[in-house]
């Protein structure tokens, strides 16, 4: 149960803050190292971003992030355990130690990033909030919304920003909070809210869960920016040096054109001294973060680089059918920007 | 010469029990002191340590959500102790509501199984049966997604001579709002109240004295309706009604009971009333046959043998075990997070915590709520029964 698993976590939280001595930096990567695996917190179902497929395994580019740093820890994409969590659980399950990074369409805010002990590594994806609503309701803006009732998942930034936006509007709405997106959902179906809100992207894999998805429509509206990325604790700046630049390592990877197929070609034959440093074979840039030599042949190969990570879950293959909009690469009309490696 | 015998010479020595009995519980004291040290310092220590923000300053920050059900003004602005107020008073809401009508409820069930009627004790034994035997939990997501979820929505909602409107929604009713003959009709009513109580003193006085019984039901009830009534005649309504009207999405105006409330309440009702109306049960089985039968040989009529012989003598084995299920209720009102009613876990271990990640203040804080609750409920509980208890003579 839901209930007794946010319990447990707590329960485990209060325990492990205070029985454990301290932590100190370099602490996560030796325990990752010696467990032999990345324990990661993904979302509790969200299509596109950590959802598991029917034969439980864990699919998502929330999911992919996890994967390409067990990838580049040890060179083996699947040495990583999925722990999945509600929007209650996951900053406890982290602060405790429970899972090692959290990778889970969670938004980039200030006070997440300086009261919680925690530190933000970067950001996967650029989303903002925005309202899924039934057709037979004619609303064809946000600003129609005056004294809807409205489904938010609890404990999310998005219950603090429809309260912003309606109350800059001057508009009324009643809240009504669930602990899942599942739940929040199901209400919608059944005629509880008229409104359904949360970050776009999550409002179209929503959609796509639906008993019959084209009786919704997302409004053209976003209320707010949510950038979400992956989260480590603070403290250990080892550790967050790593899943950040393994993030960037997929950006760059993506910029320089190097793929999946044709990584292991490029890191023999290269002769772009940019990715001759990024490959690994010119220069020592692994060492520096501790990880091996060839850490992002061994990303790309296995995992993929940037784009081919998004438009495996999110693209237009995809039910989702996202388009890449802010995610593009910054030389490509997005925001997409990641430090060189050199 | 006498040598002194008797008194052992005191002596500090491992071997005499008295000092072990010592050691032994300075010991257990000095390690329970110092594991209570050890765990908070280390707490305190590993948040700094993990730059966490801890202290209770957070109380005092505007919270700038919105909450679905509040029996006190809220806005967006307010800070999270008022969050925190609210989710009180809605878990006391549940509980009390729910005591209430699983203790009624409870009571007709108990009695209705010892009936000599074969229906009605059959039915009471299916209902106990059913009700004990599924998880709470699982009760309140049926009431909430399969009765109250799949009512209409507001446009159409059943429709109760246009003043309640059940739909998806709750259940949308008039609401009281008071005008100026507000005031003056409280004051009758709490006249009306004191008459009754004057009323019940004299008639009991009269009884004893003389043991002319008197009509203390009908008198009080004619003197309940008369004096606001007259109260009304002359200032005018108390109150007038607001109804509720259908505009845009919803209902506007009047008063709504929320899906998540009626959902909850019916649901640990019908739950707790299972095990209460077993209690009864119980507590009616331990009088003695006897104390029937010398009843009924003194000529009392078995409605006034339940209630003058019986039931005084059963509360006796009742109220302890009863107390257990108020607690039990008060608990599993916690359970509502599971259907987003905003009660204690739910918005303030859930929604605050979450917005302020000061996870260990904040489910201190909630603990020590339950447990308030749960010891004023036990002390209200044995005070009554220290005071129906048997007085022998």
């Amino acid at each position: 149960m839901k209930q007794l698993k946010s319990t447990l976590a707590l329960a485990t939280a209060a325990v492990v803050l205070s029985v454990t001595g301290f932590a100190h930096a370099g602490a996560t990567l030796d325990g990752v190292k010696k467990k032999g695996f990345v324990q990661c917190g993904v979302s509790d179902g969200l299509p596109g971003f950590s959802v598991p497929d029917k034969d439980g395994k864990i699919l998502g580019i929330d999911a992919d992030i996890c994967r390409a740093v067990a990838a580049a820890v040890f060179g083996d994409a699947t040495k990583v355990k999925f722990s999945q969590l509600n929007a209650k659980e996951r900053f406890t399950a982290l602060q405790s130690g429970e899972v090692d990074v959290l990778s889970r369409n969670t938004t980039w805010t200030s006070s997440r990033d300086a009261g919680m002990g925690l530190v933000f590594a970067g950001v996967t994806y650029y989303d903002g909030v925005g309202f899924l609503v039934n057709n037979k309701l004619g609303v064809k803006s946000a600003k129609e919304l005056d004294g809807a009732t409205i489904c938010i998942q609890a404990g999310t930034t998005t219950e603090l920003n429809v309260s912003d936006y309606f109350r800059a509007n001057n508009l009324k709405y009643t809240p009504i909070t669930f602990d899942t997106s599942d739940e929040s959902a199901k209400s919608l179906e059944s005629g509880r809210c008229d409104v359904l809100t949360s970050d776009k992207s999550q409002l179209y894999a929503q959609r796509s869960k639906l008993a019959n998805p084209n009786d919704y429509v997302v409004l053209p509206e976003t209320i707010s920016k949510e950038p979400l990325g992956p989260v480590v604790r603070k403290g250990d700046e080892d550790w967050f040096s790593i899943v950040k630049w393994t993030l960037f390592a997929m950006l760059n990877a993506e910029e320089a054109g190097i793929t999946s197929k044709n990584v292991v070609a490029e890191a023999k034959s290269t002769k772009n001294p940019d990715v001759a440093r990024l490959l690994g074979a010119d220069g020592e840039y692994g060492k520096d973060l501790k990880l091996p030599k060839d850490w992002v042949v061994q990303i790309v190969s296995q995992v993929g680089n940037y784009g081919e990570v998004f438009e495996k879950n999110l693209g237009k293959s995809t039910p989702l059918a996202i388009d890449r909009g802010l995610n593009a690469l910054w030389n490509n009309g997005g925001i997409q920007y990641a430090p060189p490696v050199r | 010469m006498q040598t002194k015998v008797g008194a052992p010479k005191q002596r500090l020595s491992l071997s005499d029990p008295r000092v072990r009995a010592w050691l032994f519980q300075i010991i257990t004291v000095g390690l329970v002191v110092f594991m209570g040290w050890y765990l908070f310092n280390n707490t305190q220590t590993n948040l700094q340590h993990r730059g966490i923000t801890s202290g209770f300053d957070f109380l005092e920050r505007s919270a700038g959500f919105g909450i679905a059900q509040h029996l006190i003004d809220y806005t967006e602005s307010d800070s999270y102790a008022r969050v925190f107020v609210i989710g009180l008073l809605n878990t006391l809401l549940v509980s009390v509501i729910g005591i209430v009508l699983a203790t009624i409820l409870g009571f007709i069930i108990g009695v209705a199984r010892l009936s000599s009627n074969w229906m009605i004790n059959k039915l009471a034994t299916v209902y106990v049966e059913i009700f004990r035997n599924i998880p709470p939990l699982l009760q309140i997501l049926f009431w909430y997604f399969a009765v109250f979820l799949t009512m209409p929505g507001p446009r159409n909602s059943h429709n109760f001579a246009d003043t309640f409107y059940m739909s998806s929604r709750g259940l949308n009713m008039p609401a009281a709002i008071g005008s100026e003959a507000f005031w003056p009709f409280v004051i009758s009513v709490v006249l009306a109240i004191v008459a009754v109580l004057v009323m019940a003193r004299w008639a009991n006085k009269r009884f004893e004295a003389t043991g002319v019984p008197f009509h203390k039901f009908w008198a009080g009830l004619g003197l309940l309706l008369v004096i606001p009534g007259a109260c009304a005649l002359i200032f005018g309504a108390p109150v007038h009604w607001e109804m509720p009207e259908l505009k845009g999405f919803n209902f506007v105006g009047g008063w709504v009971l929320i899906p998540e409330l009626l959902a909850l309440t019916i649901a640990l009702t019908v739950y707790t009333a299972a095990f209460i109306s077993e209690i009864v049960r119980s507590g009616i089985k331990s009088v003695s046959h006897g104390q029937t039968e010398a009843a009924r040989s003194l000529g009392l009529r078995p409605g006034p043998t339940l209630r003058k012989v019986i039931i005084p003598q059963a509360l006796r084995v009742i109220i302890p075990p009863l107390t257990s299920q108020y607690l039990n209720l008060v608990k599993n009102s916690s359970l509502a997070a599971g259907i987003g009613y905003p009660e204690m876990v739910s918005l303030f271990a859930g929604t605050v915590l979450n917005q302020t990640g000061q996870a260990i203040e904040v489910i201190a804080i909630t603990m020590s709520v339950y447990l308030a609750i749960s010891i004023s409920i036990s002390l209200l509980m044995n005070w009554y029964n220290t005071r129906i208890a048997l007085i022998e003579r």
